[in-house]
């Protein structure tokens, strides 16, 4: 693997997560619990969106290959997406999907921070326009977790419970393999492992408030940054591909 | 109104530096750093603002539209209110 393909790996793979989680944030435009949060998801999602657009282009530029970041998001097979498995599960109701955004706010706020310090200046620059949003979609995702786990018994029951099964897909986030490692050693890629620990206490911090537990169970679950997926990713695909698919090249 | 139904929160919007905040609409929220948020999101979408002030709209003290005519009505006939009557010296400028 030279410099370009781990370049080009290592966005596809931030990309992805934005995109597959600003998909499903996406589900929920109208059927939000209130207007008010209605609204707030569909910026959320937007915000993703937008990022993943963003990371997709300067993947197309750095392939070289003349496609556009339309062709990445939409025309890849499953094991082409190499995102991880956490942003691809399903929104659930709304604490899973408060519990999944807040996971990954976390990660992503620490994970842009660093990024925008990297050598490589499109990186940089996207992680840094980035790292504004994250900042609110943490705000956003922290206060309905000490809200919906410090509520009423059902809310803390449910968002316990949302937790403890998501908390499986949590240690894909600080996956690195020989991608990772060649661009650490350019001051291209952000060091993961040195992340984690700034990550739990930033949870355990707001579980204190939330009155939720860290749950104890070790195990496990990856495959997502290899682009072996969960049986959730193929009927996400689907609906997100469907356009250029049916109708290739459109656009509007 | 249902006892489920979060209070209701009167938003004031900041459109730019040295403007005062202006009310723009109400809507739900849990609580006040809630109503923040959602009114971030509901009411600065397209850059409207650069602050924002909530206020539970219970806590507001209204007046009675049935008091109207005696609260208001009398201003009307005092005209000398208005300071009409000066003469603008020639040179004063932005009057």
């Amino acid at each position: 693997m030279n410099k370009q393909e781990a370049i080009l790996e290592y966005t596809l793979r931030i990309a992805d997560d934005s995109l597959l989680l600003g998909h499903r944030i996406s589900e929920w435009c109208g059927h939000g619990p209130i207007l008010e949060e209605d609204i707030a998801l569909t910026n959320i999602a937007l915000d993703l969106i937008g990022q993943a657009t963003n990371f997709f282009d300067y993947a197309a530029k750095v392939q070289g290959e003349g496609k556009t970041c339309d062709d990445l998001a939409f025309l890849r097979l499953e094991r082409e997406y190499k995102n991880v498995l956490l942003v691809e599960q399903k929104n659930g109701h709304f604490g899973d999907t408060i519990a999944r955004q807040f996971f990954f706010d976390v990660f992503r706020k620490l994970f842009f921070e660093s990024l925008s310090k990297s050598t490589d200046q499109d990186l940089a620059a996207i992680a840094e326009k980035s790292l504004k949003e994250t900042r609110y979609h943490l705000k956003h995702s922290s206060e309905w977790i000490i809200r919906l786990g410090d509520g009423t018994q059902e809310s803390h029951d449910k968002i316990q419970g949302s937790v403890d099964y998501l908390w499986k897909f949590t240690d894909e986030l600080f996956f690195m393999d020989q991608v990772d490692e060649l661009l650490i050693k350019e001051n291209i890629a952000v060091d993961l492992t040195a992340l984690k620990a700034n990550w739990k206490s930033y949870i355990s911090e707001i579980f204190q408030e939330a009155t939720l537990n860290i749950p104890t169970n070790g195990w496990q679950q990856a495959g997502g940054r290899k682009g072996l997926h969960s049986e959730h990713m193929g009927y996400a695909l689907a609906e997100l591909q469907y356009m250029q698919r049916a109708y290739p090249n459109m656009q509007w | 109104m249902s006892s489920n139904e979060w209070p209701l929160w009167e938003v004031f919007i900041r459109s730019k530096q040295g403007l005062s905040h202006k009310h723009v609409g109400s809507l739900r929220a849990a609580d006040a750093e809630n109503a923040i948020n959602n009114a971030r999101d509901v009411y600065t979408r397209r850059s409207e603002g650069i602050s924002i002030w909530v206020v539970e709209s219970k806590l507001i003290s209204a007046s009675d539209p049935k008091e109207a005519d005696s609260l208001f009505d009398p201003a009307d006939t005092k005209i000398y209110r208005h300071p009409t009557f000066y003469e603008v010296p020639d040179g004063v400028l932005h009057m």
